[in-house]
């Protein structure tokens, strides 16, 4: 491993940065035993965000102590599932010495210099599963000053040394004469003291709560309906709407009957845009029926005969022609030339939508002087600038609230149905509730994007691999997202799991194609770049162990002698899925390793297939090492979450399109995995010191070529192009 | 003015006849525990109980919910299924973004009340028209069977 590189000399961890190019502008956080907080926001900053002061102790944007001893903690990243509400607070209370019991959270206002996301460029951001690595050094460095100070205000009370004081529990103690005084009753005087610079953080081996099963603060909320997401939000006299947006991307409202829409009971107004129509009402229910019974007629624009086919073409005939190198060790032209066997394949795969449980939807007030909205999103700093641009209003006349969201995913990293909202509400007096129907959300998502891989490699006498080659097209997120963060044909995302892999591989070649589909939006997707990457990599990698006629394991093990903690996880996950033990006809065993999101992380998946071809995955081994784990129970979850969504999209998930349109609509022809088809997952987590990895996504890149190579161990067929559908029929 | 029964209270909604009761509940009654998903009864968000059966709201029309007793999430932990079902995704921490839970755990309590030991099948079948896409659905079942425990202990004490 190469590449940037900086010392936590608190624990003696080499944290390695070169997969982790988002991070460059803010690499070096942390760093020493005396950790300089400089980077953080202030006092007064926090104050002027949180609107307190005086009796409020608040040394900084994440923390405020009242003196009624509520601890407040605000949540920089937001909380879609993954547990960020529940491991961030640990992260804070393991150094501000308060009892989860004791914590409250808040979402964070839109406010980038105080919540900016120092992986992503300082973007208020929640994604690429980094909300604990980006949280690891700095949010426990909030709550070591906060009890810094809480420490000095009981001293000073007492007049006493604070070395001769520990805080536990929210309350300070002075040791030697055992009085106490709680955190509240120092807020006060708290907020008169000045914040120190230089805090010292926990020992590991200090830790109480990081590390522990600890239960999440969200989820007596989420049994009882008393949780609320962006949907829930109800503003006095709010409307409720919903829309019809141009079927075909790029269209635009030609014409609108409404006067049957307009007699619908609680139908209010009707809101025509340039390429969508809303129906405002009383309730979602007139406001659907409204919509149905409209007469629109559109433009469908340049797109209106584009089909998925084509698409697939244009990118295939775009990998006819060099891109930009990703990566280039050696030379695989000397070692082509060299090799015994050759190994050729293509690779596809297709758009898929988010399809959140939660659908789009945003609620908004625009007034004169100001615009309020409601919603769960992502990038919040980025939702409240497109309301304002949309309103043409200042910044500071838009409040954005943040809710809890009810799936991302990556599709509340993107503001389009915010704008869309805004829009919609500049034509509605008072507050109005857009919701989208499922089939609007399914037709109008933003997708993961459909990719076209070449790949070859030439094999040595002994079946090892001498050189790979590989080259892919298809859409750069990051390009239309983070625009600088596209440098020479290449970003760091679209292009993870196809480079640095795991493998000793002498000879590597990787080369990536941009080709935007025309017209049809794409975004991140769970585990985005590298969903499409390792599902190519890891099915090949088996490829070339079958051309070999070595067993997939023990061919992966023979190449990962230098990155000993893949190896780990390989074997562990074989080991535990009794890799090698005989099997009844028609089922297989398949294996995936990989590193991405800084995780280690390998499965075996047991699959049936039926003579029909029918697939079915009946067990999920998985063995990961994502360093250092705050909450072992979140990293199951996670994974046991994630293995779920990629079954789901490796068998089922593709969305298509015909004249334009997408094809598929709602759950009947964009399937989800359901309870009698979710297998057994097993998680095995290995022990380790080492930094944080993330969490949220990397169980869901590895599963796809799990099932696939299993499909191929139980009938001999290799799927080479998701999902796997009907392709596994053998006979 | 249509007369509904919700948690045990009257309210006179002003809707037409056909409008799903999911609406009357979310956004007329302002109860919004209760979850919209797909609108066509594919994944189960919505699930109330009529009269103590599993129901989908967004398919059922407020005409046919009246005159009868319509429990949602906010008021099924006073059932003692309910609170049983609640208790046991708390301690397995089944919810991840949680938005489908609603629906789930209304599911889960109809199955537990109509049968207190559940098999696999009996879960298999009652729950997989409810969709997480979280993929709790092993937690779920485990959720189940834990809160069947509950039922079985109490029944030996009794």
């Amino acid at each position: 491993m190469t590449g940037n590189r900086i010392v936590d000399l608190a624990e003696g961890n080499l944290v390695d940065l070169s997969r982790r190019r988002f991070l460059s502008v803010s690499a070096a956080v942390g760093g020493g035993l005396l950790i300089g907080f400089t980077a953080g926001p202030s006092i007064r900053d926090a104050d002027a965000a949180q609107g307190t002061a005086g009796a409020t102790f608040a040394p900084n944007a994440f923390i405020r102590i009242g003196s009624d001893g509520q601890v407040v903690m605000i949540m920089p990243y937001v909380e879609m599932g993954q547990g960020t509400y529940t491991s961030i607070p640990m992260l804070i209370a393991e150094e501000l010495e308060v009892d989860l019991k004791q914590v409250r959270v808040e979402h964070a206002p839109p406010n980038e210099k105080l919540y900016g996301n120092p992986l992503l460029g300082g973007l208020q951001a929640t994604g690429n599963s980094n909300a604990v690595r980006a949280s690891w050094q700095p949010l426990r460095q909030a709550g070591a000053t906060a009890r810094t100070v809480l420490v000095s205000a009981a001293a000073k009370r007492w007049n006493v040394d604070p070395s001769s004081c520990r805080a536990q529990s929210g309350t300070v103690r002075h040791v030697p004469t055992g009085r106490s005084i709680k955190y509240g009753d120092l807020a006060a005087d708290a907020a008169r003291l000045p914040v120190p610079e230089n805090v010292v953080l926990k020992q590991r081996a200090d830790f109480k709560l990081i590390g522990t099963p600890a239960k999440r603060l969200d989820t007596p909320s989420k049994v009882n309906g008393s949780a609320v997401y962006g949907i829930d939000a109800r503003p006095p006299g709010v409307k409720f709407a919903t829309l019809a947006q141009s079927p075909v991307f790029g269209g635009r409202v030609k014409s609108v009957d409404d006067a049957k829409a307009k007699a619908v009971k609680g139908v209010r107004q009707i809101v025509r845009l340039d390429d969508a129509v809303a129906v405002v009402a009383d309730h979602m229910g007139a406001a659907k029926k409204g919509l149905a019974a409209l007469v629109i007629e559109w433009d469908d624009g340049p797109h209106a005969k584009l089909d998925t086919e084509q698409i697939v073409d244009e990118l295939k005939k775009a990998t006819l022609n060099s891109g930009s190198v990703a990566q280039n060790i050696g030379s695989i032209e000397k070692a082509m030339a060299t090799a015994v066997t050759k190994v050729d394949a293509a690779y596809q795969v297709p758009f898929l939508a988010h399809a959140t449980m939660e659908p789009m939807n945003c609620t908004v007030h625009v007034r004169k002087d100001g615009c309020e909205v409601w919603v769960g999103n992502q990038v919040l700093a980025r939702a409240q600038a497109t309301a304002a641009k949309t309103t043409g209003l200042p910044l500071d006349k838009v409040v954005v609230h943040n809710h809890l969201i009810g799936g991302g995913f990556g599709r509340r990293l993107e503001i389009d149905g915010v704008t869309r909202a805004v829009q919609i509400a500049m034509q509605v007096e008072g507050p109005v509730k857009v919701v989208w129907t499922r089939e609007e959300d399914i037709q109008h998502d933003m997708y993961r994007p459909c990719f076209f891989d070449r790949i070859s490699a030439g094999l040595d006498n002994k079946g090892m691999p001498v050189a790979w080659n590989h080259r892919f097209a298809g859409s750069s997120i990051i390009a239309r997202w983070a625009p600088p963060l596209f440098k020479d044909g290449l970003d760091p995302d679209t292009t993870e799991g196809a480079i640095d892999l795991v493998y000793a591989l002498p000879n590597i070649h990787v080369e990536y194609l941009r080709a935007e589909p025309p017209g049809i939006p794409t975004a991140f997707w769970r585990s985005v770049g590298p969903s499409h990457n390792v599902f190519v990599t890891e099915s090949f990698m088996d490829e070339l162990a079958a051309a070999a006629k070595q067993d997939a394991v023990a061919y992966r093990q023979a190449l990962l002698d230098k990155t000993p903690r893949a190896k780990a996880v390989l074997e562990l996950a074989a080991q535990k899925a009794g890799w090698g033990k005989p099997l009844p006809k028609g089922v297989g065993r398949g294996v995936s390793v990989q590193f991405v999101f800084a995780t280690y992380l390998a499965q075996v998946a047991e699959v049936e297939v039926s003579k029909d071809g029918a697939v079915h995955v009946r067990r999920v081994v998985c063995a990961v090492d994502c360093g250092t784990v705050v909450n072992p129970d979140t990293v199951r979850a996670q994974i046991q979450s994630a293995i779920i969504f990629g079954i789901t999209a490796a068998l089922h998930g593709q969305i298509t399109l015909k004249g334009g349109r997408v094809e598929q609509s709602n759950f009947h022809d964009y399937r989800m995995l359901r309870m009698n088809e979710a297998p057994a997952i097993e998680v095995y987590i290995v022990n380790s010191v080492e930094p944080p990895g993330g969490m949220g996504e990397a169980g869901t890149s590895a599963i796809a070529p799990a099932v696939t190579n299993a499909i191929f161990a139980a009938t001999g067929t290799r799927v080479r192009r998701l999902p796997v559908a009907d392709q596994a029929k053998h006979v | 003015m249509i007369a509904l029964n919700v948690n045990g209270k009257r309210y006179d909604v002003d809707v037409d006849p056909d409008t799903p009761l999911l609406w009357a509940i979310r956004d007329v009654i302002g109860l919004t525990g209760t979850k919209f998903g797909c609108g066509i009864a594919l994944c189960g968000a919505c699930t109330v109980h009529v009269d103590g059966k599993a129901t989908r709201s967004c398919s059922t029309p407020v005409s046919a919910a009246v005159g009868k007793r319509i429990t949602t999430i906010e008021a099924v932990g006073a059932t003692p299924a309910g609170k049983k079902i609640q208790q046991a995704w708390i301690d397995l921490e089944v919810p991840q973004c949680g938005y489908c839970q609603s629906g789930q755990i209304m599911s889960a309590t109809a199955l537990l009340t109509a049968k207190p030991t559940p098999t696999d099948r009996d879960i298999d079948a009652a729950m997989s028209g409810n969709i997480c896409r979280c993929g709790t659905y092993a937690r779920i079942r485990e959720g189940i069977k834990r809160a069947a425990q509950g039922s079985a202990n109490d029944k030996k004490g009794a």
